[in-house]
């Protein structure tokens, strides 16, 4: 009888359903996986460190690129830890404008995650409708910060700035022209928050559209149901957070138990899956777009009545404004001592945690009262949930790999650092 | 945050505050509290002990560990801010980057675990300091099996050794890396640096020919005077 031996087979680190720069070595038997061995850091750039040598505010811009399609979730939990610390608070306009663009970014992951984990698996049109809408929300965040992804928008003590009455328009160039760039700008011509609330509007039309799509199709039910099943016991012992506890079945949202900015304000639900495989996950994050949305509409109705101040006038922490700067000395001063040095928040350590689109984004930061943080740590909700590859893909072919890998929704920006 | 919701964390916190003064004081563990958080500082011979009792009994009910990350006290209040040797190409050169890292003989490292109860919606901050020289610390994979990669992540890049785990490899670093590089005594700019060789026609390291810079020094002013609430959680974090 001739000796059978297990096959070793490389998968990555350049692969496109490796969402990013993931080499997992997989020990097959056939086709049946018996281990598979994530190696990571690819993509390391030691981002803790690098935060360990510049003050607290230059840090926050490396935030985005972390998990670089929930930017400023990553943002909200770094400016979150920073508050603690200084025991400040941002004023109630700024909470509502931070829970509204976690939303939209929540929605931006989520779009991000649907279309290329069902590119993954062998359905190409979800990915163009997805990235359609997307388009849109990146148009929010560039009017908002001048950016389309690394927005750099929150700030300790509030936000960059308030809503913009106008959003930016489409020009004429050589391909669109006359009529075609008008039907781009007709939903454009009011204030950002009136162009938010035309996507809300439109939008759980179109999850509907996706729904068509993928819901009951057999290809997409074959491939998810009952594929990489985790029981509620082992979710939390492995560490598992956001979207993939809830789909394991764990009424778990940190939105909801641990409120923070103005969740505790606003109505939604949180969906949790049964079964605990791919398509329950796949599920759960579906209904959160429609939840998402629902918020988002709640955060506009809000922000159009209540105006006021979207950060602290609290010039130890926070900027003053250009104009105080031009008259008033002390608030040169004021601007002089926040861009060369900083500000020390008191001896002591602080642990924040937002509900990232991907799960509990946390951090961790250690002040020695210095203008720089003594240690920071972050804690990346992708980086337990590919801890537990080997024993989710255990004992499934090796075409489940590409649906379990899809269906952690994994950042390379945010699992390596 | 409403004060509904506030109230009871806070009520919740006290609770679980005292039920951890009452259940490990006994053997060496002392319960913090900065910014609503609570630490427990673990003596590391009993980790296990305390970790187990802290996920198993109904009180505690930690069944999740969300963070394991390692922290090095070695360069903890030093600043940068000795401009001796006048600059004349900016203060990058007059700034002192590493402090007297020698002098720490114990208790440099510590490894730090936050643990999140679901069924009690609380949240704690375990400590352990490391001995400076042999930094080994019990594995706590066996309790919360997530503990395998954070565990992996704090050898890598702090050096910490701990006893009992499965397969602790560097995780973040590149194969072969040398040193653990969020040391305090690591420089960021890094020890190597790697190009390729067309004579040789491969890559080579060679050690780093950029300078260190520092942009802006880091100072300690201790004049909290302007943030709110700062003595309390001074007098806590100085404890």
């Amino acid at each position: 009888m001739p000796e059978i031996r297990n096959y070793t087979l490389n998968f990555g680190p350049q692969h496109p359903a490796a969402h990013g720069v993931l080499r997992l070595v997989l020990e097959m038997d056939g086709e049946v996986i018996e281990r598979a061995d994530p190696h990571i850091g690819l993509l390391h750039r030691a981002t803790e460190k690098l935060a360990e040598s510049k003050p607290y505010n230059q840090s926050i811009p490396y935030m985005d690129r972390l998990d670089y399609v929930s930017m400023m979730c990553n943002e909200h939990g770094y400016v979150r830890a920073i508050e603690k610390l200084l025991g400040i608070e941002a004023p109630v306009r700024a909470q509502y404008i931070r829970t509204m663009f976690d939303e939209i970014t929540r929605i931006l992951n989520h779009l991000m995650w649907l279309g290329t984990h069902a590119l993954d698996v062998g359905a190409m049109t979800v990915f163009l409708y997805a990235f359609r809408e997307r388009e849109d929300l990146m148009d929010c965040y560039e009017a908002v910060s001048g950016a389309r992804m690394h927005a750099a928008y929150y700030r300790p003590g509030g936000v960059y700035r308030d809503l913009p009455d106008r959003m930016p328009q489409y020009q004429a160039n050589q391909w669109v022209t006359g009529r075609d760039v008008s039907s781009r700008n007709e939903t454009r011509q009011g204030s950002l928050l009136d162009f938010i609330e035309d996507f809300t509007n439109r939008f759980p039309n179109l999850v509907d559209e996706y729904e068509t799509l993928l819901t009951d199709n057999r290809i997409w039910k074959q491939r998810t149901v009952g594929i990489a099943v985790v029981s509620p016991e082992r979710a939390m012992q492995l560490g598992f957070t956001g979207p993939m506890l809830r789909g394991s079945g764990v009424e778990w949202d940190l939105r909801k138990k641990q409120s923070y900015a103005a969740y505790d304000k606003v109505d939604f639900d949180i969906p949790v899956g049964k079964e605990g495989d791919c398509y329950d996950r796949y599920l759960v994050r579906i209904e959160e777009l429609r939840q998402s949305n629902r918020i988002i509409k709640q955060c506009i109705e809000w922000l159009r009545n209540n105006p006021g101040p979207v950060v602290l006038d609290d010039y130890k922490v926070a900027v003053p404004s250009r104009g105080e700067m031009k008259d008033d000395m002390e608030s040169l001063i004021h601007h002089f001592k926040l861009f060369t040095e900083g500000y020390c928040p008191p001896v002591g350590e602080a642990y924040a945690a937002v509900e990232a689109p991907k799960g509990e984004f946390g951090c961790y930061i250690v002040s020695d009262g210095a203008n720089k943080p003594y240690r920071l740590k972050i804690r990346a909700p992708g980086f337990p949930h590919l801890a537990a590859m080997d024993e989710m893909v255990k004992g499934h072919m090796l075409a489940d790999v590409v649906a379990v890998i899809g269906t952690m929704d994994v950042v390379f920006g945010e699992i390596d650092r | 945050m409403s004060n509904g919701s506030h109230k009871g964390m806070q009520e919740r916190l006290e609770q679980l505050a005292e039920a951890l003064a009452s259940g490990f004081s006994d053997i060496g563990c002392s319960v913090e509290q900065v910014c609503g958080e609570i630490t427990l500082v673990v003596p590391r011979e009993h980790l296990i002990a305390v970790a187990t009792r802290l996920r198993d009994e109904s009180q505690f009910g930690f069944e999740e560990l969300i963070d394991v990350c390692g922290v090095d006290y070695g360069d903890y209040g030093n600043t940068e801010w000795q401009t001796d040797a006048a600059p004349d190409t900016g203060f990058g050169r007059g700034v002192e980057v590493i402090g007297q890292l020698e002098a720490m003989e114990e208790n440099r490292f510590a490894a730090v675990y936050h643990l999140l109860s679901i069924s009690n919606n609380t949240r704690l901050r375990l400590r352990v300091f490391v001995d400076t020289s042999a930094p080994i610390v019990a594995s706590v994979v066996p309790i919360w099996e997530s503990a395998n990669w954070f565990e992996r992540e704090a050898f890598d890049l702090y050096g910490i050794l701990f006893d009992g785990h499965p397969d602790l490899r560097r995780i973040l670093t590149d194969y072969g890396f040398i040193g653990h590089p969020f040391r305090k005594d690591f420089p960021l700019i890094g020890q190597v640096e790697m190009r390729y060789d067309p004579q040789l026609g491969r890559v080579v390291y060679e050690p780093v020919s950029i300078d260190p810079r520092t942009l802006v020094p880091r100072v300690i002013r201790d004049d909290n005077r302007y943030l709110a609430e700062d003595n309390e959680t001074q007098d806590a974090g100085d404890a």
